[in-house]
């Protein structure tokens, strides 16, 4: 693990665990609080493992009210709160501090009202995106936005997140999912945001907190938009001779005015994890992969297909399989959603990257990705939603080695650095947590960071909730990577943190 | 940037109308207000100035010399556009290549001048007002991937990118929607951009009912069929002061009768269409003769003249528009007074209302029942007999503290369009 600022330990709050423990049992059920140190472990870590952290603190509360008074009281003794949903993140926006309160959502695990006339459902934040679907599929309809954890992530988080999918280039994110919310914010305020109208008047406060990894306020509710579940889905397996080949077939598709439903590419190293590990079928002998998914009615997706499938001709595709029933088109994603334990098959640890660029970059920036894995000399292998040109380069390392955890995070923020310069973005839909905090400077000026971090003020005066994620440690950004501790003290330790 | 402090752009001292050319005369000019404190209305080509408070700055910050594409890519879906652009002129270069803003953009022209007036980029953001496609493929910020802006201490700021999947650091791009140029003077946009389809067709309903229409409506959304625009003409209530008419305002050759319109639009290939508008008109038991089907060009000029609320054009009375959740807007009607006329849109979600005689008290009346059905209202045009409403749109005190706080991180001293939406912000 590397070093990390993060914001100073609070001693005094460390030195009242007992009275602050006591005071929480007034506010929640006793055994909804967790603080014994055997009990705290399970919450060291979310979805980003290479950091550990056991908060002080562990809350379960069980409903808006609960939240209200914890953040009220935490606000008053001045303690910080560190909110988690399923901890499935991957950017370590959920690492709890030394001298945080966890507040976990899990028992927010309730669908309150589903909603046809209105074509919307009301849920809990602790519910996981894939029971939402589940919650709706008889009358045939489901939510859009289907990220691969979406068995285990939880919709609060996905709004904490705005997270994406395979299915974003058609449906969007989650911020174009969502129609309300009902939030917390630090101070103990409750106040409901949208509802089950289109848009909200006045500032899109609902557009702000999505995506704002629980700095901005805690999500005890969300109302979703569903969607009727399309007539007819097919998806199309091409495999091409080079990388280059592929790239170009995306960009055709887009240009020729057609929006698949998904559209994922994936590199070689990958396609054989993934086909050693599912026995998905795929072309072996290709050196990129593209999967295209097509929805619609019966008319549109043969239309469809048959124009992909001439595009696919045209840019040299050296196989094409179109999957004929659901049954094979499922067999066609097994690999894709398999992509990461696939990696973790093959090396005992990986990183996944999570980097955004313009579509017709791909080519490129998958080049300039082999030539930085030779010379770190970590095995990546590649998965990308091409359609939206969101990469996850999974970089393969072996944490026992000592400092290999270190030079992978380099490699990453090299990755990184160079979707930016190609005119990307450091994340499509991990987040910036922790992992990408130092880097934001690659993107946004001094200027662009203050307006932000004076929003995050404005709703959270004392910078309480989930501080040290996102934002830079220091008022100005660092020069270069991240910034290492040495003997417990930070360089700068008079300039304010955030 | 000490080098920029000392370059000096040709701000006029005595005039009240400032027209910056660019992005680093409007960060000037807003930074000597900022030191000044003197409070600035903010505007493009002016063809939504007068929804909002009307404003009574010393000092007017026009922007619409602030225009060009800066860069389009169409295989990247995406215009980077300077904020003054006008909108026709963005549609019209998008139309080179079958693509479209899919929003479908408001021409506001013709309510409060009786002729097209689209206005700029910047103020499409601002209102974060969208068009009948709105059901299908989201709103204005639903499709802006990155803006530059001033703020109100005259920084120049941006948020966002070029690219679809972003999420690093806070999604500013949506609060500036909507913000009416509260928050921020925009400077830079860039727009998600969609392809065009091949075809449009319209199913027309003939003298559905309210209940009969909003049914329909919703099966009809509910269905696989991929509607892209619904809408509910009525001809009721019949009020002497603000009379529907339709005949006049489509003069459609194929629309084959006069009563209340229900219209669905289907866009696509024109094979998928045709299937679509079958399996819809399949969906009803209605003798064909209260069906009509408007082709593509029919189709386009219906749909160009409900988005631009032509019905409306040229009233004196006032027009607010409703936004609730779908099941509650029969309900919400009947609750009113019957001195109105009005179009439903996005399949029922909003309501569009022209309403004639009213008064303060009435409007505020009006906005307690639209808040009990879980919506708000905006007044969109003032009129000659209510020419100032205290309450515009529709806030509770929770959300107007947020809002404050918010106002207060872009404009500290609130010196942009104060007072535009809310007093106090």
């Amino acid at each position: 693990m590397t070093n990390l600022t993060m914001p100073r330990i609070d001693k005094k709050t460390i030195l009242k665990k007992k009275i602050i423990v006591k005071n929480l049992k007034k506010i929640l059920k006793p055994e909804n609080v967790l603080d014994h140190e055997d009990e705290l472990r399970p919450f060291e870590t979310d979805g980003l493992s290479a950091y550990k952290q056991k908060p002080l603190i562990v809350v379960f509360p069980e409903n808006t009210e609960e939240v209200s008074k914890i953040l009220k009281y935490c606000s008053h003794e001045r303690i910080k709160v560190v909110p988690r949903g399923a901890g499935t993140g991957l950017s370590g926006g959920a690492l709890p501090l030394a001298d945080c309160v966890l507040l976990c959502l899990g028992k927010f695990n309730k669908i309150l009202e589903i909603d046809y006339k209105n074509r919307c459902v009301v849920t809990q934040p602790g519910v996981t995106n894939l029971s939402i679907t589940q919650a709706v599929q008889d009358n045939n309809f489901y939510y859009a936005p289907d990220p691969s954890s979406q068995i285990a992530c939880s919709i609060g988080g996905n709004v904490a997140e705005n997270s994406g999918g395979v299915h974003s280039l058609k449906y969007g994110t989650t911020t174009n999912n969502i129609l309300g919310a009902e939030v917390v914010f630090m101070d103990g305020s409750i106040c409901k945001l949208g509802g089950k109208t289109f848009d909200s008047e006045g500032y899109d406060i609902l557009g702000l907190i999505t995506g704002s990894e629980g700095l901005l306020c805690i999500i005890t509710e969300v109302t979703v938009k569903i969607l009727k579940t399309p007539e007819s889905v097919k998806a199309a397996l091409i495999g091409f001779p080079t990388i280059e080949d592929g790239g170009k077939c995306v960009s055709d598709i887009i240009s020729s005015g057609i929006i698949p439903a998904g559209m994922e590419m994936m590199d070689k190293e990958l396609i054989h994890a993934t086909d050693n590990f599912v026995k998905a079928g795929y072309p072996r002998n290709a050196e990129a992969m593209l999967i295209v998914e097509l929805d619609g009615t019966k008319t549109d997706v043969l239309e469809l297909m048959e124009r992909i499938n001439k595009i696919a001709i045209k840019n040299k595709a050296s196989s094409i399989k179109i999957s004929k029933n659901d049954k094979e088109r499922l067999k066609f994603w097994a690999g894709r959603k398999a992509a990461f334990p696939a990696c973790g098959d093959m090396a005992p640890d990986y990183y996944c990257m999570d980097g955004t660029i313009p579509r017709g970059k791909l080519a490129e920036v998958l080049k300039e990705i082999k030539k930085l894995s030779k010379k770190y000399n970590l095995p990546v292998a590649n998965a990308f939603h091409a359609g939206d040109g969101n990469l996850h380069p999974l970089i393969m390392y072996d944490s026992n080695n000592k400092n290999e955890l270190a030079k992978t995070e380099k490699l990453g923020a090299e990755i990184l650095k160079y979707c930016v310069k190609v005119g990307g973005v450091l994340t499509g839909e991990h987040g910036v947590g922790i992992e990408k905090r130092e880097l934001m400077c690659e993107m946004f000026n001094n200027t662009d960071i203050q307006q932000q971090i004076k929003i995050k003020k404005a709703l959270d005066v004392g910078s309480l909730l989930n501080p040290g994620k996102v934002y830079p440690i220091l008022r100005k950004c660092a020069e270069e990577g991240r910034i290492h501790v040495h003997g417990g003290k930070t360089k700068f330790s008079d300039i304010p943190r955030f | 940037m000490f080098m920029e402090e000392k370059q000096s752009f040709p701000i006029s001292q005595d005039s009240d109308l400032e027209i910056p050319k660019t992005e680093k005369e409007v960060s000037r000019i807003i930074k000597k207000f900022y030191k000044s404190n003197i409070p600035i209305e903010i505007i493009g080509t002016g063809s939504k100035r007068k929804i909002g408070k009307s404003l009574q700055c010393g000092k007017t910050l026009n922007l619409s010399k602030l225009n060009g594409i800066i860069e389009y890519l169409p295989e990247e879906l995406y215009i980077k556009v300077k904020a003054g652009t006008r909108i026709d002129k963005i549609e019209n270069e998008l139309k080179k290549n079958n693509q479209q803003l899919a929003f479908e953009p408001i021409d506001f022209g013709y309510l409060f001048l009786e002729k097209s007036n689209c206005g700029t980029a910047g103020g499409q953001v601002a209102c974060n007002i969208a068009g009948p496609r709105r059901l299908k493929s989201g709103s204005i910020r639903d499709h802006i991937l990155g803006f530059r802006a001033v703020n109100g201490r005259g920084e120049i700021i941006k948020s966002g990118g070029n690219v679809v999947k972003n999420v690093t650091g806070y999604d500013l791009s949506k609060l500036i929607c909507n913000s009416f140029g509260t928050l921020a003077a925009i400077t830079e946009i860039t727009f998600k951009v969609l392809p065009s389809a091949a075809e449009n067709k319209t199913l027309v309903v003939h003298n559905l009912n309210i209940e009969s229409s909003m049914e329909y409506l919703h099966q009809a959304i509910s269905s696989s069929n991929d509607i892209s625009g619904a809408v509910y003409l009525p001809m009721f209530p019949s009020c002497e002061n603000c009379k529907m008419d339709i005949k006049s305002t489509f003069q459609l050759n194929d629309l084959k009768q006069n009563g209340s319109l229900t219209a669905l639009r289907v866009e696509g290939s024109k094979k998928s269409v045709d299937e679509r508008v079958k399996n819809l008109q399949k969906k009803i038991a209605i003798p064909e003769s209260n069906i009509s089907v408007l082709e593509s060009l029919q189709s386009s000029i219906f749909w160009k003249k409900a988005k631009n609320l032509e019905f409306f054009a040229g009233t004196k009375n006032n027009i607010f528009r409703i936004v609730l959740p779908p099941s509650e807007t029969s309900k919400l009607l009947y609750e009113l007074p019957k001195k109105f006329k009005y179009f439903l849109d996005w399949g029922g979600a909003v309501i569009w209302m022209e309403a004639c005689e009213l008064s303060e008290q009435y409007f505020n009346s009006i906005r307690k029942k639209v808040v009990a059905h879980g919506g708000y209202v905006s007044m969109i045009k003032n009129s000659d007999f209510l020419p100032h409403v205290e309450d515009i749109f529709t806030i509770n005190n929770a959300r107007f503290d947020i809002s404050q706080s918010i106002k207060k991180s872009f404009d500290p001293k609130r010196i942009l369009n104060p007072g535009k939406m809310y007093s106090g912000i």
